[in-house]
C-alpha cells in the first residue's frame, strides 16, 4: 500500500504520481490521507489500481476515470466521476450536484444520497445509488443504466434518450418525455447484476423497483439506429 | 462564482474564537471570489447601547474628531475605535437613527456600513487574506458571522459593491449568483421608501427582505418571499441580531454545505471551508434543499 499524504505533498504531485502509473504496475494500491475537501483529487487515471480515499472531496474527484477503482471514504463535491470512462467509483458518504454526469462506461456507486443533476447526458455509464437523488436527475441522459434504491426529486429523466432508469421509491414528477414502462426478465436480469455490482443486493431486489426510460416523442428515434444505444 | 462562509455558535465557548474560524474559513473561499471581501460579525448586545459602523476612503481626515463631533450631534456619549478604512461608533441605542442622520451632515462621503446592537460590517476589495488582516477580524469575538469572498458579475468592483450588504438595523446578507430582475425590483422597493446605495443586484435581495421583516413579516417568511419575487440564481445566507438562514433558488446550481454539531452550525459554498472547524469528522454535513428555508436562532 502506498500512502500519500496530500495536505503535506499536495494535488499536482499526487495526480503526477497517478498519471505515470501506466498499464502494468507493482504499485497497484494506493491510499491518500488528509483530502480535507480539495477539487479534482485522483482525476484523468488510466491504470488497473485501487485508489483509496480518507475522508470527503470537493469538485471533480476521479474525472475522466479509466480503469481504475476509486474509493472515498466520506462524501464527495460535485461533479464526481465526470465523464467517466471505465473502471469503478464508491463514494461511502454523499455526492454533491452531476455525479456521474456525461460518463461513457465503467460503474458509479454512491452509498448515501446524490443531489441535483445526477447521471446528466449520461452516455453509458452505470450509477447505483443507495439513496435518494435531487431534481433534474438523468437530463437528457443517452445511454447506460441508473439504479436508485431512494426516492427521486423532480423532472427526472427529462428529454431522456436511451439511458434505463430504475427507481425503488418515488419520484416527485417525471420530466418531458420521460415514462413509466414494463419491467421484463432482461430487466430484472440486468438490475440483479447492477445490484449485485453497486453492493446494493442485500438492500434491494430487482422486483422492487420501476423502469423508466424515453417516449420517444421528443427525438426522432430510428429502429434502425436501436443497436448503437 | 463567489464563496459564502457563515458560523452560527450555540457553545458560548467558542465565542472569542469566532473571528479566527471565520477568517481561516474566508481565506479557504479565496479561489471562489479574489477581488473584494467583507465579513459580518455579531458581538453580544450590551443593553442600551448601539453600533454603528462607517467607512471612509480619508479615514485620517475623516474620522480624527467624528466621536466628539456625533456626540455633540445626537446630544449623547460616543466612543469610536478606527480600524483602518472603517470606525466603529458606540453610542446609546435610542441615538441610533439620530446618528445615521447626523453622519449625513457631518460626513457626507462616508458609507455606513451597518448599525444595530450587535452588527459590525467590514468589506474592502483586495484579497480575502488582506481584507481580513486589515481589519484584525481573527482577533474579533461574536456569537455568529457572515463571510463572503466576491467574483464580481452584476456591477463594479468597488467597496460598497462588496459583500455583505446592510439594509436595516442588526440585518445583513450575502449572495453567490445573479439575480436577472433586480432592476425592477429595486424600482417597486424604492416607491416603498427603501434606499440604495449601488445598482448592484445583491442589495436588492437584502433591500427586499428588510422590506419584508419592516412589513412584519417573520425571518423565514421574508426569506420565503424571495423565491417567488426574485428571479435568477442565488444561494443567499442572511443575518440577524438572533441568528441566520439560508436559501437557495429552485434550480440550486450554486453549492452550499452545512455542518451542524452540538457547537455550532456551519455554512460554506464548499466543503473545504469548513475543514479545521472543530469536530467537523463528526459532524451532520449535508447540502440544503433547493427552494427551501432554514434558520438558526437563539
Amino acid at each position: 500500500m502506498q500512502t500519500f499524504d496530500l495536505a503535506a505533498q499536495g494535488l499536482r504531485a499526487l495526480n503526477s504520481t497517478l498519471h505515470g502509473l501506466k498499464g502494468q504496475t507493482n504499485q497497484t494500491a494506493w491510499e491518500i490521507i488528509n483530502p480535507k475537501g480539495a477539487h479534482a483529487i485522483a482525476v484523468g487515471l488510466d491504470a488497473p489500481v485501487d485508489v483509496t480515499v480518507r475522508g470527503s472531496t470537493g469538485y471533480y474527484c476521479a474525472g475522466m476515470n479509466k480503469q481504475a477503482t476509486v474509493r472515498v471514504k466520506g462524501s464527495a463535491g460535485p461533479g464526481v466521476a465526470e465523464n467517466m470512462m471505465s473502471g469503478t467509483v464508491i463514494i461511502d458518504g454523499d455526492a454533491s450536484q452531476y455525479a456521474g454526469a456525461t460518463g461513457r462506461g465503467g460503474l458509479l456507486v454512491i452509498k448515501g444520497n446524490a443531489s441535483s443533476r445526477c447521471g446528466i447526458s449520461m452516455k453509458g455509464i452505470d450509477i447505483v445509488v443507495h439513496g435518494s437523488i435531487g431534481h433534474m436527475s438523468a437530463f437528457m441522459a443517452q445511454s447506460g443504466n441508473m439504479v436508485v434504491l431512494g426516492d427521486a426529486g423532480e423532472a427526472l429523466g427529462d428529454s431522456l434518450y436511451e439511458a434505463r432508469l430504475f427507481v425503488r421509491g418515488s419520484v416527485k414528477s417525471l420530466g418531458a418525455d420521460c415514462i413509466e414502462k414494463e419491467m421484463r426478465p432482461e430487466h430484472l436480469a440486468l438490475l440483479a447484476d447492477l445490484l449485485k455490482r453497486g453492493e446494493a443486493d442485500h438492500l434491494a431486489k430487482p422486483e422492487e423497483f420501476k423502469r423508466y426510460g424515453s417516449a420517444r416523442k421528443l427525438y426522432t428515434f430510428n429502429i434502425d439506429n436501436a443497436s448503437s444505444y | 462564482m463567489c464563496g459564502i462562509v457563515g458560523l452560527f455558535l450555540k457553545d458560548p465557548k467558542l465565542e472569542p474564537q469566532l473571528g479566527a474560524m471565520l477568517t481561516d474559513m474566508l481565506i479557504t473561499m479565496t479561489d471562489r471570489g479574489p477581488d473584494s471581501a467583507g465579513i459580518a460579525i455579531y458581538g453580544r448586545p450590551e443593553k442600551g447601547k448601539a453600533k454603528l459602523t462607517v467607512q471612509s476612503a480619508n479615514p485620517d481626515a475623516d474620522f480624527a474628531t467624528l466621536a466628539d463631533d456625533l456626540g455633540k450631534a445626537i446630544a449623547g456619549k460616543v466612543t469610536g475605535v478606527v480600524k483602518d478604512t472603517h470606525m466603529v461608533l458606540e453610542l446609546p441605542e435610542d441615538r441610533l437613527e439620530a446618528a445615521r442622520h447626523a453622519m449625513r451632515d457631518l460626513r457626507p462621503k462616508a458609507k455606513v456600513m451597518s448599525a444595530g446592537e450587535g452588527i459590525e460590517i467590514y468589506k474592502e476589495v483586495g484579497l480575502p487574506k488582506d481584507v481580513a488582516a486589515r481589519f484584525e477580524v481573527s482577533r474579533m469575538s461574536g456569537t455568529h458571522g457572515i463571510g463572503h469572498t466576491r467574483m464580481a458579475t452584476e456591477s463594479a468592483v468597488t467597496t460598497m459593491g462588496a459583500h455583505p450588504f446592510s439594509t436595516g438595523a442588526d440585518q445583513c446578507l450575502v449572495h453567490n449568483g445573479s439575480l436577472s430582475n433586480h432592476n425592477s425590483v429595486r424600482r417597486v422597493l424604492r416607491q416603498a421608501g427603501m434606499t440604495f446605495e449601488t445598482e448592484n443586484d445583491t442589495e436588492v435581495a437584502a433591500a427586499f427582505i428588510s422590506h419584508k421583516l419592516q412589513e412584519g413579516a417573520k425571518l423565514g417568511e421574508a426569506m420565503e418571499a424571495t423565491l417567488t419575487d426574485l428571479d435568477g440564481f442565488f444561494t443567499f445566507v442572511v443575518g440577524t441580531k438572533n441568528g441566520f438562514g439560508v436559501v437557495r433558488d429552485p434550480i440550486a446550481c450554486k453549492p452550499a454545505v452545512m455542518a451542524e454539531t452540538d457547537q455550532y452550525v456551519a455554512f460554506g459554498s464548499e466543503y473545504r471551508a469548513m475543514v479545521n472547524l472543530p469536530g467537523i469528522d463528526n459532524a451532520r454535513v449535508w447540502e440544503p434543499e433547493p427552494a427551501t428555508v432554514y434558520f438558526w436562532e437563539r
